[in-house]
């Protein structure tokens, strides 16, 4: 007790009771990418058995448990844990404070994250098999029809909305309490932005996921009829809550994507971010907007008109603010200084790929459209091209951006480059024919399929693997970096980096800030 | 165990607790209550495993486990507070936290609200057959019709569960008399009426409790704290004897059809954070009384758990207002 400059706790212990930023955001990194080849597998399994029309390796019924198990592992498991790691390891460092506001709460964010996803998998060797309702659990589906293990699954949601809230409540905290004097709001690098505008977003609306897994196990155990009509509920009113929940959730998975970006581009186009200002206001803007539009996910299920249309309307105006942020990317790099290193190849295929999604996104926010698009392969590609293109690109790039900072050693840059290559084209591969066959009419979430469909279906079962092979290749990158990669020992490890995280030790130091530091420049200033 | 190092006087003007084994321990306690909640009620609906004292046992160790381990992490924060460990800044941290907490609070209960207006406004006069929503009535549910408290359900409107078209989770019985006003023996008889007023004086009493310790006034503040601790053990019991009349004399149970589901959710919820809220006090007033704790300008404690209950206060406004009322 009472010892100061400590270092890390040996063995075990220093994981398991470390009160640490950088330990608890190393601790989500890995146990998200844990996630993400679990996840990837079970999408492996579903691209298998689509490889050519009629029933291949699976039992429908097995296949349902895959696109569900993968799209809870994806979301829940992979990419908001990966999000909330690297919030973890560089807010503090951006802010110039010295760890999160609330270290101990910070660990029991995380550590409650592993056993809940243990008892989720756990479902799959349970009586009647896992959950096989789709990640969003529609009822009746999920209440009248699921198997025995629903009630595991629901405990699991809550255990994962208990981590989110605290990990929130945690940033929210760090962010308005702990920067350091003369790092206003307006001078915070665009990542602690957009965290702290998700952080808010989760805080919202987990409570209400919360909600609506408590309403289904009160109607599976005790009787209740919130989603039967029977007595007096109603199915639609799970969808309006579930998506009450599930729209901000995209933009929660998005905007520390869009953060990210924000900080590489200028980097690595040697410019400061164009627009800062505005890329603060565009993502508050998009925020707010996401808690009006949750309908446009439930065009088909009978709204009255005016619902439609507003919904549609509202959904539209999302483009706006997006749009203002894609404007601000490309100005940024508009006449700078360009290079393209791994990280930046990474950012720049979001640009593109994000885009894309975006424009799909608006196609299917036309009501009248959408009636035909409407849980088609269409809408998975679209959301795969945010999803995947969007968040994990962005989160790819993160990893190769910051890992010098982490562990003071430089990653393979030909074998990153690699990945990405084979990266974005394994990925457009498998998703790009989706649209098409999408628009054809080819409904999502089922083994089989016509004969019309089955050329594009195996493309995509191809690309698919490509992509999957290609994040093994990025694993081996990532642990020959920290075993073995070249040291680096400027702190500055690329020349074109701003902010605070770049003006301490490479690696950084196990504690980072002791004393508040200076901030050096405005991150926004032209 | 918890070493908590931050300021050995004065050097750092950072809080950083050393490591500490809390989490990891309430971990423990919280996923052994749930997987063991989680088979209990397998067992109950599923009819599962003979075993089922085993997932009794499961539940029990883990929320016992939980409890003792919160109860050490609040003590830890108490002991660092009484040591002089906590700077101005981990104080606005802490208050930043339970702002946040309560905010997420009523986000949760917003979801229940919602639900039932949703159900008043929509769901209701669709099943009844009335616009773009109600054309399915007359295939699904021929003869219902709608009202506010609904004193029948759809199911039983089409003759039981046999009768009806679609499948469905179980039997819906509805109520014989509703917790309406009007459905009331007589206004001095209505219990919902008494338990506003009583929440409603507890706020206040807190607020007292609060400016007399802001005064220094300790005296002053145990009294208020106390009676607001009893305001909200009357509230309590009050609801216990309202649900003995919602479920032996009314008949209306979880099993009433959707207002049976978003009156018990609602109360309940409410009750149960009740309960909590008037917990939190009840330790600041046995820590107050039995240590002296608190002072003028150091009472984060009582602070937090008087934002709670005003907080709990607010929640019953509303819903005495749509649950009873309206």
């Amino acid at each position: 007790m009472g010892e100061h400059h400590h270092g890390p706790a040996q063995g075990i212990s220093r994981w398991l009771f470390t009160t640490n930023h950088k330990d608890i955001g190393t601790m989500y990194l890995w146990f998200s990418f844990a996630m993400f080849l679990l996840g990837g597998f079970f999408a492996m399994v579903i691209r298998a058995e689509l490889f050519q029309p009629g029933m291949q390796l699976v039992e429908p019924g097995f296949f349902n448990q895959m696109t569900t198990l993968h799209g809870l592992v994806m979301v829940f498991g992979a990419i908001m844990p990966s999000f909330v790691g690297l919030a973890n390891w560089l807010i503090p460092m951006m802010i110039g404070a010295p760890d999160m506001a609330l270290p101990r709460m910070n660990n029991w964010s995380f550590w409650i994250l592993p056993p809940a996803f243990l008892m989720l998998a756990s479902t799959l060797f349970m009586e009647g098999g896992a959950p096989a309702f789709g990640w969003t659990f529609y009822a009746p589906l999920s209440t009248t029809y699921a198997a025995p293990s629903v009630t595991f699954f629901i405990f699991a949601i809550h255990i994962l909305g208990v981590s989110s809230i605290m990990g929130s409540i945690n940033i929210i905290a760090t962010v308005m309490n702990m920067r350091a004097p003369g790092m206003t709001y307006m001078k915070m690098p665009l990542f602690v932005w957009t965290w702290l505008i998700t952080a808010f977003l989760l805080v919202a609306v987990m409570p209400v996921l919360a909600g609506a897994v408590t309403m289904m196990l009160m109607d599976i155990h005790f009787g209740t009829s919130f989603f039967s009509a029977a007595g007096g509920g109603d199915p639609v009113l799970f969808q309006h809550i579930f998506w009450f929940f599930g729209h901000p959730e995209v933009y929660i998975i998005i905007l520390p994507a869009f953060g990210v970006v924000s900080q590489i581009i200028p980097a690595f186009s040697r410019k400061p971010l164009f627009g800062y200002a505005s890329m603060v206001y565009a993502t508050a803007s998009i925020a707010f907007l996401s808690f009006i539009v949750w309908a446009h996910h439930m065009y088909t299920v009978g709204m009255p008109i005016a619902g439609e249309l507003f919904f549609m309307y509202a959904t539209m105006l999302i483009a706006v603010p997006t749009g203002v942020k894609v404007f601000n990317w490309i100005s940024t790099m508009w006449r700078g200084a360009l290079s393209f290193e791994t990280p930046m190849l990474f950012c720049i295929g979001f640009l593109i790929l994000f885009t894309l999604g975006g424009f799909t996104g608006l196609m299917l926010s036309i009501a009248p459209a959408d009636f035909q698009y409407h849980d088609t392969y269409f809408v998975v590609a679209h959301f795969h091209y945010v999803m995947v293109a969007g968040a994990v690109f962005s989160m790819t790039a993160a990893v190769y951006y910051w890992l010098p900072k982490w562990c003071g050693r430089m990653y393979n840059e030909a074998m990153g480059k690699t990945h990405f290559w084979i990266s974005f084209i394994g990925f457009n591969i498998t998703f790009f024919p989706q649209h098409f066959v999408g628009l054809a009419g080819m409904p999502r979430r089922i083994p089989d399929y016509a004969l019309q469909f089955a050329d594009f279906n195996m493309m995509s079962s191809i690309g698919a693997f490509i992509y999957g092979a290609s994040q093994l290749l990025f694993l081996y990158n990532v642990i020959a970096t920290v075993l073995a990669g070249k040291p680096v020992s400027d702190e500055k490890v690329w020349d074109g980096a701003e902010g605070l995280e770049w003006t301490v030790p490479t690696p950084a130091p196990y504690h980072t800030f002791e004393e508040p530091p200076a901030v050096p420049k405005p991150a926004g200033t032209i | 165990m918890a070493n908590p190092s931050s300021a050995s006087a004065g050097h750092e003007k950072y809080y950083v607790p050393e490591s500490s084994s809390l989490a990891v321990r309430a971990t423990i306690g919280l996923i052994l209550s749930v997987f063991g909640a989680a088979m209990v009620l397998n067992d109950m609906t599923f009819g599962g495993a003979e075993e089922s004292s085993t997932s009794v046992w499961v539940l029990t160790a883990g929320l016992v486990f939980f409890i003792f381990t919160l109860a050490s992490w609040f003590g830890t924060a108490i002991r660092e507070n009484l040591a002089g460990m906590n700077s101005s800044q981990l104080h606005q941290s802490y208050v930043l936290g339970m702002f946040w907490f309560i905010f997420s609070e009523v986000m949760f209960f917003a979801a229940f609200f919602g639900a039932l207006l949703y159900v008043r406004q929509f769901v209701g006069p669709w099943l009844a057959g009335e616009g773009e929503g109600g054309r399915m009535n007359g295939l699904l549910w021929p003869g219902f019709e709608f009202a506010w408290p609904p004193m029948t359900t759809p199911q039983e409107i089409v003759g039981g569960v046999d009768s009806q078209v679609i499948a469905n989770n179980g039997a819906f019985v509805s109520q014989e008399k509703s917790m309406a006003p009007a459905d009331a023996h007589a206004w001095y008889a209505w219990l919902p009426m008494w338990n506003t007023l009583i929440l409603l004086s507890s706020s206040a009493t807190v607020h007292v409790a609060h400016t007399a310790i802001l005064a220094g006034n300790r005296k002053k503040f145990n009294r208020w704290l106390g009676i607001t601790v009893g305001l909200a053990l009357i509230f309590l019991g009050l609801q216990a004897a309202e649900y003995y009349e919602a479920y032996v004399l009314y008949g209306l149970t979880l099993n009433s059809g959707i207002y049976g589901s978003t009156f018990f959710m609602l109360t309940g919820f409410h009750g149960f954070h009740v309960a909590m809220g008037m917990t939190m006090l009840l330790i600041q007033l046995v820590r107050s009384v039995r240590r002296e704790h608190f002072t003028a300008t150091d009472h984060f404690g009582f602070e937090a758990s008087s934002w709670y209950w005003h907080f709990v206060d607010v929640v019953w406004v509303f819903l005495f207002l749509f649950v009873y009322i309206l």
